[in-house]
């Protein structure tokens, strides 16, 4: 079961929205319903599951209703027609209370100029959803103080947040709506007021605690480098209708139309993309303890150049064909040659020198060391090259072929 | 070219005259018992004003500004305002005048803020409010004094009524506007956060609305003030009488001087009030 399940949302901004609904649902468009009816097309039709866990970027420009769609997921906003299911249960049935404790409990959002408290100190705003909660102040200000310390403003509790800078007011409304510890985290364009050495900061902060937190996030977007730093998924909205939906590479390969394609295509690939965008898993991976002629069995096989071999979860090294000939012992121990490795974050702009000096296979890691798979120098030449919406040629594929 | 006669406007005049008549028959007596406990209030205010030593009342005065405006200036500004009233031989109607103008306050906020709040609840009950405060603001107050003097019969009391009515509307107006103007999103985060409507007016709406609020006490007290020579026509004791008896007896001298007393007064609530006000205010988010 989705996390977070958004069926057939449709939202009309005007004094009668559920008189004009039939006609919208029956295709009439956006322009001539302002034309016709005064009424603002605000959602059309917008499906959307999000899984627990995930970091679920909506992007869009200003006015596609991002903010608009992100709203309706605590009910800040109501839907003219359409369900929304958190947990399976729709939250469109909840009374005016059991909708007060899912806020207080379930789901905190942070906010894009911040919506700090500026009466309240910054302890005090970081604690402000436990004291709604009704925990008392006491205990809300251990807790709070606690959270301060997580975003990096140890010492700033009695501040006001007019003395902070931009970065760190965000930091505090990070701090506020993680407090409550919500299973869901609604982040309306968090980091889009921020300039943008703040704005890296504070992503590289938001993915550090999401390891260790492991959020159901929803966050919105007009930048696409931020959506494709971020995002496990991503869904592309415009004009209150969703485009695309898929993980970054789908996005940044097979955009589906010219809007996306005008999106992606000043994206920095280099930066946004990672060692594990573009990785590629070995077909299955040799042990030190493989005996030699199975190994070279295995090699001549497949028809590669090389094996994998591992021992436990980490790389050893790689074992060629070559290395074997002349071997005689019982396993291929001795004969694997090392070769290096890059961490699945390193980004393909700090790959692509190696990979022009060196022809030699690149490994990729996890944080801890584990192997993950090779870098695809396949991969690497089509993410970097710019995208074509589908259908259209694609020149790239002819050089690889 | 006279304005032809559509409506009887004699027979109109008489017919508020008969119902008002009807009104004093009928509740002057139970007016007079529920207005009891506000005449009992505004006794004990001005007796525990005249009565206590002149230099308590300056120190305990000089105490409130200082709190108010954490400046010393303003605090030495004070003491040197009542002094003068003392000075200038005010000092016993000064306090009548003070006694008078607390007690306004108070009911004043009683009943002027929760109406603003309501005001800025309710989009209905502001249609009708405001219209209402207009009047309030606009009718020559010896319009309703006539009323209230027969309702209340002459004294402090009907005094006191026509003082808060006339002051009360900037009060109303000022708590309402300085809600409305609390910041969208930071209302929008504390309903995120799950906060009930109460704890949103009382957590968020309210403080932020301080300054606001704050302005309308000071307009409030200005405009209280500025009644307390009307109120004496009708019974109230203190600077206004003295300045009335100037007037009957053509005594420029007794005139001027609880004149001065009275702005010494207003000075004095202005700058106090100002001040507090403007501690409450703060930057908007995002300047730095």
């Amino acid at each position: 079961m989705a996390k977070i399940e958004i069926s057939g949302i449709y939202k009309i901004f005007g004094p009668n929205p559920k008189r004009h609904l039939q006609a919208v649902t029956k295709g009439l468009s956006k322009d001539s319903l302002l034309a016709d009816t005064g009424h603002t097309l605000g959602l059309q039709d917008v499906n959307l599951s999000i899984e627990e866990g995930e970091l679920f970027v909506i992007m869009g420009l200003s006015g596609s209703g991002k903010s608009t769609l992100i709203r309706h997921i605590n009910r800040l906003i109501d839907p003219t027609s359409g369900s929304i299911r958190i947990d399976g249960e729709n939250v469109l049935n909840l009374r005016q209370n059991e909708l007060i404790q899912l806020r207080r409990h379930k789901m905190s959002m942070v906010f894009q100029r911040f919506a700090l408290f500026p009466h309240k100190t910054v302890l005090d705003n970081v604690a402000y959803g436990l004291t709604v909660q009704g925990i008392d102040k006491k205990n809300a200000r251990v807790i709070a103080a606690d959270w301060l310390e997580q975003v990096g403003l140890q010492g700033f509790g009695d501040q006001h947040p007019h003395e902070l800078s931009g970065g760190m007011q965000q930091r505090v409304g990070l701090a506020r709506a993680l407090a409550t510890n919500p299973d869901i985290l609604l982040m309306d364009e968090a980091f889009s007021a921020l300039d943008p050495l703040i704005r890296k900061e504070m992503q590289d902060l938001l993915m550090k605690l999401q390891q260790q937190l492991h959020k159901t996030i929803v966050f919105i977007t007009h930048d696409l480098d931020e959506a494709l730093r971020l995002g496990n998924r991503i869904a592309i909205l415009k004009d209150g209708a969703l485009v695309q939906q898929g993980d970054p590479q789908d996005i940044l390969l097979a955009p589906q139309d010219d809007y996306v394609a005008d999106f992606v295509k000043d994206v920095n690939r280099g930066k946004v993309l990672n060692a594990h965008h573009v990785l590629a898993k070995p077909v299955s991976t040799l042990t030190t303890q493989t005996s030699v002629t199975k190994a070279r069995e295995w090699i001549m096989r497949h028809g590669f150049d090389y094996a994998t071999v591992l021992e436990g979860p980490y790389l050893k090294g790689i074992v060629t064909l070559n290395a074997l000939q002349s071997a005689t012992e019982d396993t291929i121990r001795e004969r694997v040659s090392p070769v290096s490795s890059v961490l699945e974050s390193a980004d393909l702009e700090s790959l692509m020198p190696r990979m022009i000096r060196d022809t030699a296979p690149i490994a990729v890691t996890t944080d801890n060391g584990e192997f993950v798979g090779w870098v695809s120098r396949t991969k690497v030449i089509r993410l970097i090259s710019p995208a074509q919406p589908i259908g259209q040629q694609d020149p790239v594929g002819e050089l690889t072929e | 070219m006279a304005f032809p006669e559509i409506l009887n406007a004699r027979a109109l005049r008489q017919g508020i005259d008969g119902f008002v008549n009807q009104l004093v028959i009928d509740y002057a007596d139970t007016l007079e018992r529920l207005s009891q406990p506000l005449l009992n209030f505004l006794v004990f205010v001005e007796q525990l004003l005249r009565n206590s030593p002149w230099y308590l009342v300056i120190a305990f005065l000089a105490i409130i500004a200082w709190f108010g405006s954490k400046r010393w200036t303003l605090m030495v500004g004070v003491v040197l305002l009542m002094l003068f009233i003392g000075v200038i031989g005010q000092w016993d109607r000064g306090m009548q005048t003070l006694a008078l103008m607390i007690v306004s306050l108070v009911m004043c906020l009683i009943v002027g803020i929760p109406v603003g709040v309501l005001m800025s609840l309710s989009e209905r009950f502001r249609k009708v409010a405001l219209p209402v405060l207009d009047v309030m603001q606009t009718m020559p107050s010896f319009v309703y004094l006539i009323p209230v003097v027969m309702l209340f019969g002459l004294g402090k009391v009907p005094a006191l009524i026509a003082t808060i009515v006339y002051a009360v509307p900037p009060l109303i107006r000022l708590t309402d506007l300085g809600i409305r103007l609390v910041d969208h999103s930071v209302m929008e985060a504390a309903t995120a956060f799950g906060a009930t409507r109460r704890q949103k007016l009382m957590g968020v709406q309210l403080p932020l609305a301080m300054p606001n609020i704050m302005a309308g006490i000071n307009q409030t007290t200005m405009m209280a003030l500025s009644m307390v020579v009307v109120a004496s026509m009708i019974g109230a004791r203190g600077l206004g009488q003295e300045v009335l008896a100037g007037i009957n007896r053509l005594e420029v001298g007794r005139g001027l001087l609880a004149g001065l007393a009275i702005v010494a007064l207003a000075i004095l609530f202005d700058r106090v009030t100002q001040a507090y006000g403007q501690r409450l205010q703060y930057p908007k988010q995002g300047d730095k």
